[in-house]
């Protein structure tokens, strides 16, 4: 908001800090813009899922196909397909949860009023994907045990001088690469997103009101882009939900394959 | 750290404080607990409620699609427990038929043969009549022509003689004694009943 007054005179490119809208109170633990998105896609997908939910039929109506739609792609498609048929049930609940959850936030970034995607600040992915960690860890540990969990990250069949490289390797893939490129990819693809909304917008608002001449009908071609983009952004808002529990269930599969 | 350092330094610069001018990929606490809670409500929401129901749903929808190939299959058996029930029932139709028409044709055969046997006894029973017929007919031929023969014989005789034989009694008897001679002369001539002069009978006649 302070870019757009100080861009009275010359353009100031949107930038990292465009990101933080606290509402109320300053510091770690404001209230910030994007918890309220994240609250409220919350509150809505909550009792829109479970009304929806309430009277199912066996012949669907247009909003319970839609529904089981979405629940089939998520369960069949990715579940099913990926981890297994004899082990996916318990984790449908996890990747329901994070695929309308990531997509309906994604989706707020250019739906109005909102249009601010919550996935841009770095926080709600890394409290997602701290959520994969936790299941992939707990239920390797759980099937294997510590040891078993352990000795299963090398595979088999190496040279024994290989085999502390492999494990640290793996170890660190396991505990610390997945849960931060899970993270990043999700928070990055959304922020850049955004960014580039953000440039077409003030771009061609600047133009618009500053330009010289024929200048001003640059912004022309930048609210073009804008509204371009702003479809792209749809295509991307599924994309991320999709690719992030796509990548949760390779993970949580990798638990149950018999070999490494 | 030094990434801490810098946005430290970072936000000596700003106006915002700290987070207005913190790297993007510095988590913001409150952020992340509100994202923690969010993620935890919802899952759980989801848990006990949304995806039970879903699978319930599912789970009646697959019951109801075996329950339909289940009625389907019950249904194909019985029409084709029907067909063979109908092709059993045509095959002893068939063989009945086979049966009467073999026993009509039997029956047939036997009211055939009883007829030629009906036939044949009544022609030789004609056959038997006519010859009694024709034997009394010969008899009554004979028997006239005897008397006839008897008659002219004597006639002639008593022409030839010059002498008439009034005396019927004697005549009779001289004519039957001849006729008996003729009789004696030619006792073993084959066929004399038949190829012979009728006169000439044979003496069992009599």
């Amino acid at each position: 908001m302070t870019t757009m007054v100080s861009a009275a005179e010359e353009f100031v490119p949107p930038s990292a800090p465009d990101f933080w809208q606290p509402l109320v109170g300053t510091g770690a633990f404001a209230v910030t813009r994007s918890m309220i998105v994240m609250l409220l896609v919350t509150l809505v997908l909550a009792v829109v899922m479970v009304a929806a939910t309430r009277r199912l039929s066996v012949v669907p109506g247009r909003g319970q196909y839609y529904l089981e739609g979405v629940y089939g792609l998520v369960r069949n498609s990715i579940g099913r397909d990926i981890i297994g048929s004899a082990h996916f049930r318990p984790y449908v609940p996890l990747l329901f949860t994070l695929f309308t959850l990531i997509l309906l936030n994604n989706l707020m970034g250019i739906v109005p009023p909102v249009q601010f995607p919550t996935m841009s600040r770095i926080g709600f992915p890394l409290a997602l994907a701290l959520g994969v960690y936790v299941v992939y860890l707990v239920a390797g540990v759980r099937r294997r045990g510590l040891g078993g969990f352990l000795r299963n990250l090398v595979p088999s069949g190496l040279p024994f001088w290989v085999v502390p490289v492999v494990f640290l390797l793996e170890l660190v893939t396991f505990l610390i690469t997945r849960p931060v490129t899970l993270t990043l990819r999700l928070f990055g693809n959304m922020f850049a997103g955004h960014i580039l909304l953000l440039l077409f917008a003030l771009g061609g608002e600047y133009l618009l009101l500053h330009g010289e001449g024929l200048l001003k009908l640059v912004s022309l071609p930048a609210f073009l882009m804008f509204f371009l983009f702003t479809a792209f952004e749809i295509l991307i808002a599924f994309l991320q939900a999709y690719v992030f529990i796509l990548l949760a269930s390779v993970y949580i599969a990798e638990v149950y394959a018999d070999d490494h | 750290m030094s990434a801490l350092s810098d946005v430290t330094a970072a936000a000596e610069g700003g106006d915002g404080g700290f987070w207005e001018d913190a790297y993007p990929v510095i988590p913001h606490p409150g952020e992340l607990i509100v994202g923690i809670i969010s993620f935890l409500v919802l899952y759980v929401v989801y848990r006990r409620l949304v995806v039970p129901r879903l699978e319930k749903l599912l789970a009646e929808r697959r019951k109801g699609i075996e329950g339909g190939i289940e009625r389907a299959e019950a249904m194909q058996a019985e029409a084709k427990a029907a067909l063979e029930q109908y092709r059993a029932q045509l095959a002893e139709a068939r063989t009945e038929a086979a049966q009467i028409r073999d026993q009509a044709r039997a029956e047939g055969q036997q009211i055939l043969e009883e007829l030629r046997a009906q036939a044949q006894e009544e022609s030789a029973r004609i056959v038997a009549r006519g010859e009694e017929q024709l034997a009394a007919n010969r008899q009554s031929v004979v028997n006239e022509l005897r008397g006839q023969i008897g008659a002219l014989a004597v006639d002639l005789a008593g022409r030839v003689v010059g002498e008439s034989l009034e005396d019927d009694a004697r005549r009779r008897g001289t004519v039957d004694r001849f006729l008996d001679q003729l009789d004696g002369m030619a006792p073993g001539t084959p066929g004399d009943g038949r190829t012979g002069s009728s006169v000439f009978v044979p003496g069992g006649d009599r």
